[in-house]
């Protein structure tokens, strides 16, 4: 019958549509799939050309001299990385222990919006703030600052993930160790901590993946340098800020440099990224326990 | 694994992108004489290398303009500036198959001007007969950061062209009048530009585009002939001023016969009474502005300074309280 | 992970030395935590104070940014950040939507896995590699091939007129796009997956598409927490300074066209701090900061307000 013919029609369109929504969807999907695996690409290639040990043991070479490598940006980058963190456990560990120990209330939700606050100012910003606490006062660029700048931007992620992982951990852990008699203190440290290590561990590795490759900071607290610097407290080649240097030069043979330490970084954010989810795993089945 | 040798000491210093290939081969070949001093130099452009060097953040700084009036009494102490390398800067321009371009001074300063938009234009055009000249945009590249490179360049524009001294000025960082023109930091950046933009054009230091190979344009100097931007025709300018100080710089336009329109120098600024290190720091400046270490100016594409600059150069520096 | 509810309050008696000596150390850390965060905005504030009381609001206003007259206006950064945060937006809202429908609701499990790991992946690159990137390949297709193909179709508006230079709002706004889109696609995905199945298997009883339930009931109903993603993938897109400084062609001026270079409020700071040797000139460049930091203030609270509205009291 006619009416039901014109219902058929009208499913047969709805339907057309539907899937020509559907591939749209999936393109989009894909647009974003395949823009990660062609900038990768170019990466790889690119990059691993420059990559051998000369690279990653030499210190850069002059203009015009061909060859040389950013053994020191490496070395700067595990050193300003390693102070960071030094800072930042601390001070990002204390913070989601008392917020989980005093869950409500103006004062920890006074600190959850900092934190938050925090997490979103741009990092250009807080190289602002390290130049003005750490390098104006003092009158010299150095590796500090730099390593205060990155401290700053992993805190939030420290705090939010630590507090979390500290709350997983079941009432029941906690109040076991209470009834033996043992003071808060000890609670949290040899217990509840232990605990939540795996998942706060996982925190730390992705906290650590997020500023490898932040660049802006480094612009005026580190400085950069051409030769092997070990004391934090003068200015540091960074393997990311000398990426960037090197990316804006016209000399062939550092802009593939660039690639090389464009590679790096990748690998180096791949591998945190893959510990992080080992150790998830870990804080996973700890807790199932 | 042996930990990496540290250098005894290490002397910082910032500023001019100008200088940095210069700079660049200098201290290296000073540093494989010396082991245990190693300068670090970073090329953040003149106007980086004043502030950090007034806010005592570094040893010394390099720019290709000396400090003025303002900038010295706003140093915390009594600033010694030297000359310390002489180039030129050629206008690299990138024009797939054009490997010669010839450019009046006046055309040059309309382009920049933003008066001049296309390649084909027919004042470009009736100075290069028989180029076939494409019809594409001038794209002008200029610098983003301070920069004493501008500097010399504006200088050169506003003694051409009225219209730029009046409108724009001369400066390390000027309002660039041409529309869509483009930012790049450091000489470096301005050849990167140029490099990977076809119909672009750019004021870089002469060794930048020696480096990459790119083209550069012929300019006609005021003496009315057509130079290149090579070793010679910017002695030839720097020689019409014997006497230059950090007050009477400019070689900029010089009548000379056979004289590079954009030439100029590059100075170094030190303190008097540096903060600490002063020895070390006199060796290496002296060292820089005298035979040896002018030496290394050619193999990078720069001019050796004139004898009789060198001598004032090492007066001056005698200065210095070590 | 359950968040659970904190419990400790009758029993956080501090009772041993040990204790107080622990709390004591909790405190002073927690202490450190807030005057680091108050004392950034302080920094910010004092910093940029001559340069609010020279110029005052005109500085928002005034479009001339003259190092030598210092001579400072904000707005030619303003609208570059504006703008390449816009097309940025636009971009990954259109595309990460759609992502995260297809996640949510169609894809299967072999395929959807492993295309959101690579989706979010995209957030794992950082950010100097974009800005790599950005200048080796994408400038340079955007003026060999995107550029002109835009301007062959749309060149008679304004947007799309004049030369192609590479580098300029289009390519660092399509970059930004590429760096906001896993946040977009992410979040949304969870919000989507978040909607109970009685309102989908409602929807379809009554006679819908799946594709039709996604779109128009799905959707609607996630609405706010998915513009809750799209607010906070703006913030992002706010505040990136290297990945734009390498291709925004660093000129500070307002123009029709979205190929002209431009400048943005981080770029300009990148740029130009480490030589600004006035002290009205670093303190114009600390108001910048000071302007950026509070924009991001109020986006990334407005963004958490909508997503926390629909996904509970978890955190984003």
């Amino acid at each position: 019958m006619a009416q039901s013919a014109s219902k058929h029609r009208n499913l047969a369109r709805r339907r057309i549509v539907g899937w020509l929504g559907v591939s749209v969807a999936l393109a989009c999907a894909a647009i974003g799939a395949i823009c990660l695996l062609i900038i990768l690409g170019y990466v790889i290639v690119q990059g691993a050309g420059a990559v051998n040990r000369d690279f990653l043991t030499q210190l850069p070479h002059p203009v015009g001299v061909p060859g040389g490598g950013v053994g020191n940006g490496i070395l700067g980058t595990f050193i300003i990385l390693g102070i960071a963190t030094a800072m930042a456990v601390p001070i990002g560990l204390l913070t989601a222990i008392y917020l989980s120990l005093f869950g409500r209330g103006p004062i920890p939700e006074g600190l959850r919006f900092l934190s938050d606050v925090l997490s979103g100012v741009p990092s250009i910003a807080i190289g602002l703030f390290a130049y003005a606490v750490l390098v104006a006062p003092l009158k010299h660029f150095s590796a500090f600052s730099a390593s205060f700048a990155f401290m700053m931007l992993m805190l939030p992620l420290l705090v939010r993930t630590s507090e979390q992982a500290i709350r997983s951990v079941p009432q029941t852990v906690r109040e076991g160790a209470l009834a033996l008699g043992m003071s808060n203190f000890r609670a949290t440290v040899r217990i509840v901590l232990p605990t939540a290590m795996p998942a706060i561990i996982t925190a730390l590795l992705l906290a650590i993946a997020r500023v490898i490759g932040e660049t802006a900071p480094l612009l005026f607290t580190a400085f950069g340098s051409q030769f092997w610097e070990m004391n934090p407290n003068k200015p540091m080649a960074v393997l990311a800020l000398q990426v960037f240097t090197y990316a804006i030069t016209p000399y062939a043979n550092w802009q593939q440099q660039a690639w090389g330490g464009a590679l790096l970084l990748i690998g180096a954010v791949f591998v945190l990224s893959l510990g992080a989810r080992l150790m998830l795993r870990r804080a996973m089945r700890g807790l199932e326990a | 694994m042996t930990l990496p040798a540290v250098a005894a000491t290490q002397l910082t210093g910032a500023g001019s992108s100008f200088d940095y290939p210069f700079f660049s081969k200098a201290f290296y070949v000073y540093n494989q004489k010396n082991p245990d001093i190693t300068v670090n130099y970073q090329s953040i452009g003149s106007g980086g290398g004043i502030a950090q060097f007034t806010a005592r953040n570094v040893d010394f700084g390099a720019t290709d303009v000396p400090m003025n009036a303002g900038e010295l009494a706003r140093a915390p102490g009594t600033v010694l500036q030297i000359p310390v390398t002489l180039g030129g800067e050629a206008i690299a321009y990138n024009l797939p198959g054009v490997t010669t371009i010839h450019l009046t001074r006046q055309v040059l300063a309309d382009i920049y001007l933003g008066k001049i938009l296309k390649w084909n234009d027919p004042q470009i055009a009736k100075l290069n007969k028989g180029v076939n000249l494409p019809d594409m945009a001038i794209v002008v590249v200029h610098r983003s950061d301070g920069s004493g490179t501008s500097y010399i360049f504006t200088d050169f524009l506003s003694h051409v062209s009225g219209e730029w001294k009046s409108k724009v000025g001369t400066g390390k960082s000027v309002s660039w009048p041409a529309p869509s023109s483009v930012g790049a930091k450091g000489n470096e950046g301005v050849a990167g530009q140029v490099k990977s933009t076809p119909g672009a054009i750019g004021y870089i230091e002469m060794a930048y585009v020696v480096e990459n190979n790119m083209t550069a344009a012929t300019l006609q100097n005021k003496a009315g002939k057509w130079v290149g931007c090579i070793p010679e025709t910017v002695a030839a300018a720097a020689a019409s001023k014997p006497e230059v100080s950090p007050t009477n710089f400019s070689i900029v336009d010089s009548a000379a016969a056979d004289a590079y329109p954009i030439s100029g120098y590059s100075w170094v600024v030190v303190y008097k009474k540096p903060a600490d290190r002063a020895k070390e720091l006199y060796d290496v400046l002296s060292w820089l502005v005298g035979p040896q270490g002018q030496a290394n100016a050619k193999s990078v594409d720069y001019v050796p300074l004139p004898r009789n600059v060198q001598d004032a150069a090492a007066a001056t520096l005698k200065q210095m309280q070590r | 992970m359950q968040n659970a509810e904190p419990q400790f309050r009758r029993v956080a008696r501090f009772v041993s030395p040990a204790d107080r000596g622990f709390a004591a150390v909790v405190y002073a850390g927690s202490i450190l935590f807030a005057l680091l965060i108050v004392g950034l905005f302080v920094e910010l504030v004092l910093g940029s104070w001559p340069s609010i009381v020279k110029f005052g609001p005109a500085f928002i206003f005034n479009s001339s940014w003259d190092p030598i007259t210092s001579k400072f206006g904000a707005l030619p950064m303003i609208f570059g950040t504006v703008m390449t945060s816009l097309i940025a937006i636009v971009l990954a809202a259109f595309i990460g939507i759609m992502a995260a429908v297809f996640l949510a609701d169609f894809a299967p499990r072999w395929l959807g896995q492993p295309l959101s790991f690579l989706i979010e992946l995209l957030a794992a690159v950082p950010s100097v590699v974009y800005g790599l990137w950005g200048l080796f390949v994408l400038a340079p297709f955007m003026r060999t091939t995107i550029g002109p193909a835009l301007q062959h179709v749309l060149g008679w508006t304004p947007l799309f007129s004049g030369p192609i230079v590479g580098v300029g709002l289009l390519t660092a706004g399509i970059i930004l796009a590429l760096m906001i889109i896993p946040t977009v696609t992410a979040i949304s995905r969870d919000v989507i997956a978040a909607i109970p199945r009685d309102l989908r298997e409602a929807s379809m009883a009554l006679g819908s598409t799946k594709w039709e339930t996604a779109i128009r009931v799905v959707l609607p109903a996630a609405r706010v927490g998915i513009f809750g993603a799209c607010v906070l993938a703006l913030g992002r897109a706010l505040g990136e300074t290297i990945a734009v400084t390498m291709v925004i062609g660093n000129r500070p001026e307002i123009s029709a066209s979205l190929f002209a270079p431009s400048y943005t409020l981080a770029s300009v700071i990148a740029n130009e701090f480490t030589e600004a040797t006035t002290s009205i000139y670093i303190s114009a460049l600390i108001e910048l900061g000071l302007i950026l930091f509070l924009v991001s203030i109020v986006v990334n609270a407005l963004a958490r307000l909508m997503i926390w509205s629909v996904r509970g009291s978890e955190r984003v």
